[in-house]
């Protein structure tokens, strides 16, 4: 069975919603302490007075999720598959705050309401009085690799059906400054468009939602195909990683050739990034080089970005200069691998492939 | 090639009736509730809203665990890890690498328990609050806890959907071992007790000042609990290789949702019989096959009205022995489908219904009523279990029992 990309919506920090391609112009951020979603004009999409009551991230995931099932020409799917590593933190940070100050007294149940890890899946299902199978995965750095996966397993369990399956991730002032105390940040700000060319330790923090249509049937408009996809838990080294990989890459049967590009979850910290460079030189020696993370930042379900980007590539046969590792030019890209991990922790893997 | 049966071989719990399987059962069998005063957590609430809260501090839960002393953990990742050893334990099994092992956990406040704790220090002076008890905050931390406990490598996912979280991670679970993508997974869920839920609730007006009376006219709200229960789910050529060890059978499962408001059920609870009756279409049963029903059941207004209407509307006049046991265990939230899918295996293990507490008068608006007394020696044959979340997020799961004369 084939699994098409069928449709997109997305939004991140680049101009990514509107054009439907990839933008002209990327965004540089000179001085940036992390980089946060250009939102989309939600009008559009949903009534003003929903808007309102919609968080941030609920907002601007509702929009995507809509914008995707127009690209594909869809109504209704038949599935709502979400993964996000932390969920709505802006309203979970409000109503811990406001417990704590009110001491446990007189609190305001909405943020609440809206801090539960699916409330995305389900004011999608809400909005378009959707019914149908309503899931939502939140693994840290598998949580879109998880919602995937069961995506193409539900289409394996219903040909013909279409669905919508989404990563997203928000980033607060407070989720920022934790995380910056774990040390997982670079310490000055950055420019984006300049991500490895810093030596010290940590990346650029992030975030974005991107939502797919899958389906089984072309409708000839398709972007590319999902020819397979795997994740790897706490590899013991990096020869296990080329190991695992060079099975991923046999299972499906890919062409002979192997993958025509390897865009990769490089996010300019030397360390986390090492490993991207020996799977190159060990497997891969002879192909190009793409990567992302200077685009959108460093986030849970980034890999979601990777696979709209991926999808654009293959469809549009081009590779933007912004994000080649080198300067190349290529030929007909038949193949696309993705990879990338989170921490050293989640390892992704993930191989597209042109319709 | 034909799809393969889902098997339950081992299944572990922690919960306020018990801190094991037997612990359970003993309490269920005599009527005895575990919901009371909230002791251990520090709440302001803690004499006007009961719940079921285990009495055990973490310092002894990390003991039963047996997790050092150093690594942060939050209770959450320590109930998981006790259940999830539990399961391994009766499923008799010790190595991880013999098959294709994963693990799938539900959970909806994650390390919440430990980042409260945090977040206290940090409002005021963002330098202030120890960093070890927010690192275990995010709902993935917890699964990779028990996941490393365990030794699974191969498959690790958690799912959030509110309330139906570990229902949807037996669904899942079986889908994966179905398809052929794993041959052995462990599924459940685990949820602590924690400062947000308790508020959380607390600001909807859904929590009862007493015990919870799960679809009684008079019902009034529901108590939360705490805890968490794994169940060991193997493919048929697993299990079959020591079958002595098969407690049961997963047949059925459903998610559908209810679409109808954030928080509320639809009052036709449209939701609740899409799941049930998608349920009964994967197991390839009819509503008559039904043997016993473990309700979701919250004692909430609006949950057993919206649930029993579905329930009638499904089953029409043929309506099966039901109960919710909510009333024991208060409600685990993320850790509920699993708290009550090893309740329908002890059921369905010794064929005992297990009755529906604090039950009086029946709700004007339905035709039937709860199991109110013990039921033994029952011929139960398939029990089936619902799941129903916040956001209309809806599972029902199908419970089998299995016969090992089968086998010959």
């Amino acid at each position: 069975m084939k699994i098409y990309i069928k449709g997109t919506g997305i939004v991140s920090p680049q101009e990514t919603f509107l054009a439907g391609d990839f933008p002209d112009e990327v965004i540089e951020y000179r001085e940036a302490r992390y980089l946060k979603c250009i939102e989309p004009p939600y009008r559009e999409f949903i009534d003003p007075m929903t808007v309102r009551r919609m968080s941030r991230i609920v907002r601007m995931g509702v929009c995507a999720a809509k914008k995707c099932m127009q690209d594909a020409r869809i109504s209704m799917p038949d599935a709502i598959i979400t993964g996000t590593g932390l969920g709505c933190i802006e309203d979970t940070e409000k109503f811990l705050s406001s417990m704590i100050r009110n001491e446990e007294r007189l609190l305001n149940p909405t943020p609440f309401i809206q801090s539960t890890h699916n409330t995305i899946s389900s004011a999608i299902a809400l909005a378009i009085k959707c019914h149908n199978y309503n899931s939502t995965y939140v693994h840290r750095g598998f949580s879109f690799d998880n919602a995937l996966q069961d995506g193409i397993l539900f289409l394996h369990e219903n040909p013909g059906s279409n669905i919508l399956v989404g990563g997203l991730d928000e980033i607060t002032d407070h989720s920022y400054m934790i995380t910056s105390r774990m040390g997982l940040w670079k310490r000055q700000s950055v420019n984006n468009l300049s991500l490895l060319e810093y030596d010290d330790r940590g990346s650029l923090p992030g975030e974005g939602v991107a939502f797919f249509t899958l389906g089984t049937v072309n409708n000839n408009n398709a972007y590319a195909r999902i020819r397979a996809t795997d994740i790897q838990y706490k590899p013991e080294n990096p020869e296990s990683v080329c190991l695992k990989l060079s099975r991923f890459l046999a299972d499906p049967g890919a062409d002979e050739t192997g993958p025509d590009l390897l865009l990769l979850g490089l996010n300019g910290d030397p360390h986390s990034d090492s490993i991207y460079y020996h799977l190159h030189n060990k497997l891969f020696k002879d192909r190009h080089i793409v990567y992302y993370k200077h685009l959108c930042g460093e986030y849970d379900t980034s890999v979601s970005f990777a696979l709209w980007l991926a999808a654009m590539i293959i469809k549009r046969q081009k590779v933007p200069d912004v994000i080649k590792l080198k300067p190349f030019e290529t030929g007909e890209i038949k193949n696309i691998l993705i990879y990338n991990h989170v921490r050293g922790i989640n390892h992704s893997f993930l191989l597209i492939t042109r319709c | 090639m034909s799809e393969s049966r889902v098997f339950i071989t081992g299944t572990g719990i922690i919960s306020a009736v018990g801190n094991n399987a037997d612990e359970v059962f003993q309490a269920l069998k005599t009527e005895t509730s575990g919901i009371g005063r909230i002791s251990l957590l520090e709440t302001v609430h803690c004499d006007d809203l009961p719940a079921g809260e285990i009495k055990l501090s973490n310092r002894q839960l990390r003991e039963i665990a047996g997790l050092p002393s150093g690594i942060p953990c939050s209770r959450t990742g320590l109930l998981g890890l006790i259940a999830a050893r539990q399961a391994l334990r009766q499923a008799k099994i010790d190595d991880m690498d013999a098959c294709r092992t994963g693990l799938i956990s539900g959970t909806t406040a994650g390390g919440m328990d430990r980042s409260e704790v945090f977040y206290r220090s940090f409002m005021d002076d963002h330098r202030r609050g120890r960093l070890r008890d927010v690192v275990t905050h995010d709902c993935g931390e917890s699964t990779e806890r028990i996941a490393d406990g365990l030794s699974v490598r191969d498959y690790v996912a958690t799912i959030s959907t509110a309330c139906s979280s570990s229902a949807n991670s037996i669904l899942y679970g079986s889908r994966l071992l179905k398809s052929g993508i794993l041959d052995r997974v462990i599924v459940g869920g685990t949820e602590a007790l924690t400062l947000f839920t308790l508020n959380g609730f607390n600001s909807l007006l859904i929590l009862d000042r007493n015990v919870c009376r799960p679809f009684d006219r008079d019902r009034n709200g529901l108590n939360l609990g705490e805890g968490a229960a794994f169940l060991v789910l193997e493919s048929e050529r697993i299990a079959l290789t020591v079958p002595e060890r098969i407690l049961c059978e997963v047949t059925g499962y459903g998610n559908a949702c209810d679409a109808y408001h954030q928080t509320a059920s639809s009052p036709e609870g449209h939701g609740a019989w899409l799941s049930m009756k998608k349920a009964l279409e994967t197991a390839k049963l009819q509503p008559d096959d039904i043997d016993y029903i473990n309700a979701h059941g919250t004692g909430t207004q609006n949950n057993d009205l919206s649930e029993g209407i579905a329930i009638e509307r499904l089953f029409e006049s043929g309506i099966p022995l039901c109960s919710s046991t909510k009333s024991y265990t208060g409600h685990t939230l993320g850790a509920a489908g699993a708290t009550e899918a090893v309740i329908c295996v002890l059921t369905l293990a010794n064929q005992i219904v297990f009755p529906n507490l604090n039950f009086n008068n029946r709700m004007e608006e339905l035709h039937f009523s709860p199991v109110t007394t013990c039921r033994r020696d029952m011929r139960l044959n398939h029990v089936m279990s619902n799941s129903f979340g916040f956001g209309g997020n809806n599972t029902t799961i199908i419970l089998s029992g299995y016969s090992h004369e089968d086998l010959h």
